[in-house]
């Protein structure tokens, strides 16, 4: 079934998706390490549409990455409630989400298993969920691999292949689970400029291929205007939704957008937006230690 | 990828890549001018008149060969070898195989390790040695005793290196597999063991010195009898008290040689267990 709908995806690739639709209401975080509340998202709403690429931009420590653990379970929320697709994730009565291939992790520092060839890598999801035999997915994974430009290295380790690679290698991983939203974690941090104009054009066109739907986490508001359909600058701690901006600029997108008018237009409007909570943030951060 | 270079340096044979290897000649030299020393030091009396401290005592390496010779043609010396390489074996694997789940268990499970771990410490201090009067009541044969404080040795090393290397796996491996759909047991035996075998391997490369610093101790003690006697141990102390020093040094030598052979067996097991890890 994993197979037939993964090939469906990849050539009806004009089709507008139909599945993946995220809805974020009213969800409120409190951690709560040794008795100190720390309110890590306060009262957040956001509804992603199937197919959309949906850009969180907000200053480091904002708890955008809470939002992102708690649709992938990884952390549970305090109240409110995330659906994917009308199905409840969490909410009231069950906060902390089951974690399952339908909603794929893409780590701030890779986590590409060290210990398996990029093809082995690629071909776990599938293995672990019984979805493929062992060949099978080995070969799909191969495919896939080639797919993304990467069939020269499908037999090599992670720590053989460049971070860029690695990094492309990794989003294989996520999409041979054919999952209904990738959730990508500042997965571009630590990259140059030059390796991440050309990771920003690989995710672009793997999203032209497969319109799957993506929940991004940066603070590079230029990358979050140049990949997103919507982006959504969050406050500093406790996170709420500062402003949202429509990017209606025409897919396929390449780097000469990063040149053109509209683009400048875009993060000048957004940029001051985006500075106020950075400057917050920063002065929060001082009175904390002062 | 397949171009001629890489290829022709494949086609040459290791031992071939060894003797144009400048390390390893390094390594020749530095063997070869510490005999030299200590031959001219042991001498220096018959040709200077002078005895030289500490080294002067010794014998040369030049009669310590000649002694080797003549032992090693003693199937004596060999069955040494092969007790106290036996005894090593034992402890080590029996260190290993008991050793590598409780250090997992204590490493994925906080019952199992809040449990286990506070007499563990409390055990762990107790020097191998100080076990053997225990050892001697606790087991019906010096042989089965010695092979008990063997396996003291390296077990401790080795539940604390597996303890401290899977406890210390990357949580993103854990939840990239999670998310994947990965089950507990993928993630044990996909993630959790095998982000585990590069400490596993530290573990067992110090606990494999150890077990043969214990075996040897282990042996002088048991005095040779009937029963547990014999390995290099018992080698040393027979020749120390009977006088004969240069033997003594052959023994010494011996089990340098037999812990770099162990060593070395670990390494490549590592080598063909992690073969991510040899581009390091």
């Amino acid at each position: 079934m994993n197979t037939a709908s993964a090939q469906a995806n990849s050539t009806s690739s004009a089709d507008a998706a139909t599945k993946g639709a995220i809805s974020i209401r009213n969800v409120t975080k409190i951690y709560d390490p040794d008795g100190v509340n720390v309110l890590a998202v306060e009262d957040c709403s956001i509804e992603i549409a199937p197919g959309e690429v949906c850009m969180i931009v907000g200053p480091s420590g904002c708890g955008k990455t809470t939002l992102l653990n708690a649709i992938a379970g990884f952390h549970s929320i305090t109240s409110g409630q995330i659906d994917l697709d009308g199905e409840m994730l969490c909410g009231p009565g069950k906060p902390l989400a089951d974690q399952g291939a339908d909603r794929v992790v893409v780590f701030q520092n890779g986590a590409l298993f060290p210990w398996k060839t990029l093809a082995d890598n690629v071909a776990y999801g599938p293995i672990v969920q019984g979805t493929m035999t062992k060949a099978e997915a080995y070969g799909k994974a191969v495919d896939m691999l080639a797919e993304a430009g990467l069939s020269g290295v499908a037999g090599k380790y992670p720590g053989e292949v460049s971070s860029g690679m690695a990094r492309r290698a990794e989003i294989v991983r996520a999409l041979i689970n054919d999952p209904k939203v990738l959730l990508l974690d500042e997965p571009y941090r630590a990259m140059d400029a030059l390796t991440k104009s050309i990771m920003h054009e690989s995710l672009l066109e793997v999203y032209d291929r497969t319109k799957v739907t993506i929940f991004f986490i940066t603070h590079d508001l230029e990358e979050a205007i140049f990949l997103g359909d919507r982006v959504i600058v969050m406050t500093t701690r406790p996170a709420r939704t500062k402003k949202i901006v429509d990017v209606k600029i025409e897919r396929p997108r390449d780097y000469r957008l990063l040149s053109s008018e509209e683009f400048r237009v875009l993060v000048e409007e957004t940029k001051g937006a985006v500075h106020e909570e950075a400057v917050k943030a920063f002065e929060a951060g001082e009175r904390e230690l002062a | 990828m397949a171009q001629a270079t890489p290829n022709t340096q494949k086609s040459k044979s290791r031992i071939g890549k060894l003797v144009s290897n400048v390390t390893f000649w390094r390594g020749v030299v530095a063997i070869l001018v510490f005999l030299a020393l200590w031959e001219i030091g042991a001498q220096w009396k018959g040709w200077f008149g002078y005895m030289m401290p500490f080294v002067g005592k010794v014998a040369p390496p030049t009669d310590v060969i000649a002694i080797w010779m003549e032992v090693g043609q003693q199937p004596g010396y060999w069955l040494s070898w092969w007790l106290s390489s036996v005894r090593v074996f034992v402890g080590f694997l029996a260190a290993m195989i008991i050793g590598i789940p409780f250090g997992l268990a204590m490493a994925v499970n906080k019952y199992f390790r809040g449990i286990f771990f506070p007499p563990f410490e409390i055990l762990r201090p107790i020097p191998p040695l100080a076990w053997v009067p225990a050892s001697i009541i606790f087991w019906p044969t010096t042989e089965m005793s010695i092979m008990f404080i063997t396996f003291l040795g390296a077990f401790y090393t080795i539940v604390i290196n597996v303890l401290g290397g899977a406890r210390s796996i990357d949580v993103q491996y854990l939840r990239a597999a999670q998310s994947m759909g990965a089950s507990q047991w993928d993630l044990f035996y996909k993630i959790i063991l095998p982000g585990t075998l590069p400490s596993i391997f530290v573990g067992a490369a110090v606990g494999m010195g150890i077990t043969w610093e214990v075996v040897l101790a282990g042996e002088m003690m048991s005095g040779g009898g009937q029963q547990g006697g014999g390995g290099l141990g018992f080698f040393i102390w027979g020749s120390y008290m009977g006088g004969v020093m240069d033997q003594v040094i052959v023994g010494m030598i011996s089990i340098g040689v037999a812990g770099y052979i162990s060593s070395s067996l670990i390494r490549y097991l590592g080598h063909v267990c992690m073969p991510w890890r040899r581009m390091f």
